[in-house]
């Protein structure tokens, strides 16, 4: 393993306030993730699996505790920097797909895209690799809803990897899917980390799903287990 | 880099139901507007289109209109042989002593009766108003009961067919002919022979004088000399200046056209701000993913200010059809000078209906201002977690 870890969490902790009460969703969390790893993020629900990711990847910020990816703290980016960091460097894949309903395949892989410098035909060069890796070039011209849940979530990926960021998260990526197009989904993921030299960290509740990982971290009441 | 339009655009199609009412509201708002401008526009050009630059309008000191006026044939005969005027190939004064009368006749299917112009002209009259094109049958003969009307007044009016006859009074002028005065004023007039109509309607006197002074210079020692001759009591001006203050008459309508415009657009922006708010509530998710892909609170801002203008803008064009089918439709409005009516013509013009979607594009992209601050508002993660 690469002796450089490209996720350090540094005694990472994140407080909700509700009224007087106060929540504790992460509990002094530190963990390393190394390049090309496929780490399965696992717990019982509540346990702030969803909380690490979205930290880890940008979309909602610490109360204590640092995050570096690859050597940048996180924390120390503001806002638009962080949008454009997300952009450059994060690819994520949710539970729920979140495609554009309006957009087709081709145009929602093609969205983190428009962010960048390339133009025309090179975003269409990307998108339409990105598709072929998930196994979709002919569905490039279909909406979502023209699509089953595992060929939407594969179209999620795909968007996910278009920009070719160094780090994909994906929460509970085949919460929604049966196990035919699990599996899919589980093989295109973990091809990333082995094949496509991605990090990949996934939440999952699945020991099935969570076998496709190089590694399992447990989670439970915000704290590391095992 | 922005959003792509096609995204906001199918948005819009797709949303159809609650786009459908702002659309059809918006399209109510801007075809007002844009009947009532295009409204004022007819008027306007009834008026504006009328006069010649070169010719001058002679009328009584103190007379704010022709119809109001007095001018004697001693008047007409010293006006006539000022060195200025203009003669034409035969040698005569290009200038028309002439006579405003206001007669009563039936409008069409029965709507009761209106008044219409009645304008004696002497022979150069014609000559002095090279708009006016005689289209059908024959200009009236000099010495017989014999009119010319317009064939827009044709068509408004009982009995006012060539070969069809006019009643003034006891006595029964028949109908020779139409003209064509290309949307001018004359366009509500009848024509007949100036002595003719002065023994009709028993006058001693003219009304007015329309004479063609030789050049520019000439014109304006003519206007110079009329108004500074004590004796004469007239006043002269520019044939061009006296239609150009009859447009006041279209005032009143593009005042209506901008409270009524103001207040209803007012009613149009909340249409678009609440189906902007509910496109915004029923997208939370959307927008959190497209922050999280990167997209700034800027992008998501201008995408919805642009999908509100999209939205409108559509309205816009809506109203621009809806407004279409009264281009070209003629009308009359009461001349408060003369109570006669005036015949305009609604010209719904491409700027107008450019404006039209202009107004609408910016009533939807007021509307969308508050929904896509909201938009913007929204933390990242919580719009990742609503449903
Ligand atoms: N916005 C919030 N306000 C208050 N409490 C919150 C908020 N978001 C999360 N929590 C709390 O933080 C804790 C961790 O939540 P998180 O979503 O990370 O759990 P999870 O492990 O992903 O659970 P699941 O498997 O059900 O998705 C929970 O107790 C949750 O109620
Ligand atoms: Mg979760």
């Amino acid at each position: 393993m690469a002796a450089e870890p490209i996720v350090q969490v540094r005694e990472l902790s994140k407080i909700y306030r509700q009224g007087d009460l106060d929540v504790v969703a992460l509990n002094g969390v530190s963990i390393d993730i190394f390049p090309r790893e496929f780490v399965a993020l696992m717990g019982p629900s509540g346990s702030g699996k969803s909380t690490l990711l979205h930290i880890v990847a940008g979309i909602d910020r610490a109360t204590r505790g640092t995050v570096l990816v690859q050597g940048i703290d996180v924390a120390g980016l503001n806002e638009s920097q962080l949008a454009e960091w997300r952009n450059q460097n994060v690819g994520f894949v949710f539970q729920t797909f979140n495609l554009i309903p309006v957009l087709t395949a081709r145009e929602n892989v093609e969205l983190p895209l428009l962010l960048t410098r390339l133009n025309g035909s090179e975003r269409r060069r990307q998108v339409e690799t990105a598709l072929q890796l998930v196994g979709l070039a002919d569905r490039m011209h279909h909406r979502p809803d023209q699509l089953s849940g595992g060929q939407q979530q594969r179209v999620a990926i795909a968007r996910a990897l278009v920009t070719d960021p160094a780090l994909v998260v994906a929460d509970e990526p085949t919460g929604n899917l049966d196990a035919k197009s699990a599996a899919d989904v589980l093989s295109i993921l973990q091809a990333l980390s082995r094949d496509s030299g991605k990090t990949v960290i996934m939440v999952t509740h699945d020991p099935k799903a969570a076998a496709y990982g190089t590694r399992s971290l447990h989670l439970e009441k915000g704290e590391i287990v095992a | 880099m922005a959003l792509p339009l096609k995204y906001n655009f199918r948005n819009v199609v797709v949303r159809w139901r609650s786009s459908m009412t702002t659309v059809l509201g918006i399209g109510a708002v801007v075809a007002v507007v844009i009947v009532l401008r295009a409204m004022a526009r007819g008027i306007e050009a009834s008026s504006g289109n009328t006069g010649d630059p070169r010719n001058v309008l002679v009328v009584r000191k103190g007379s704010q209109a022709e119809s109001g006026s007095l001018v004697t044939r001693e008047h007409f005969r010293t006006v006539q042989y000022l060195d200025e005027v203009a003669r034409n190939e035969n040698g005569e004064a290009v200038a028309s002593a002439e006579v405003i009368v206001m007669v009563t006749a039936p409008r069409r299917g029965g709507g009761g009766e209106a008044n219409t112009l009645l304008r004696g002209i002497t022979p150069r009259g014609i000559e002095l108003r090279p708009q006016v094109r005689l289209v059908d049958g024959r200009w009236f003969d000099p010495g017989h009961r014999e009119v010319v009307v317009s064939r827009r007044l044709g068509r408004r009016f009982e009995g006012f067919e060539v070969g069809g006859t006019l009643r003034a009074g006891p006595t029964v002028l028949s109908i020779v002919g139409h003209f064509d005065a290309g949307g001018s004023a004359f366009d509500s007039e009848v024509w007949l022979d100036a002595d003719e109509a002065r023994s009709i309607f028993d006058r001693e006197q003219y009304s007015s004088i329309l004479v063609r002074p030789r050049d520019e210079a000439a014109l304006q020692s003519l206007v110079n000399r009329v108004e500074n001759d004590k004796q004469l009591t007239l006043r002269a001006e520019r044939e061009v200046d006296y239609y150009a203050k009859q447009t006041a008459t279209a005032l009143p309508i593009k005042i209506v056209a901008s409270l009524l415009g103001g207040a209803m657009s007012l009613g149009a922006v909340f249409a678009a701000m609440n189906t902007m708010y509910a496109s915004v509530a029923s997208r939370t998710r959307e927008i959190g993913t497209l922050r999280v892909l990167g997209f700034s609170r800027r992008a998501v801002v201008a995408s919805f200010l642009i999908e509100g203008g999209i939205l409108a803008g559509i309205g816009g064009a809506v109203g621009c059809l809806l407004a279409l089918p009264m281009n070209g439709y003629s009308a009359g409005t009461l001349d408060f000078q003369t109570f006669a009516e005036t015949l305009f013509e609604f010209r719904v013009t491409p700027d107008l209906m450019a404006a039209g979607i202009a107004f609408a594009v910016s009533i939807g992209v007021v509307g969308s201002l508050l929904p896509a601050l909201r938009a913007a508002r929204l933390p990242v993660i919580s719009a990742l977690k609503s449903l």
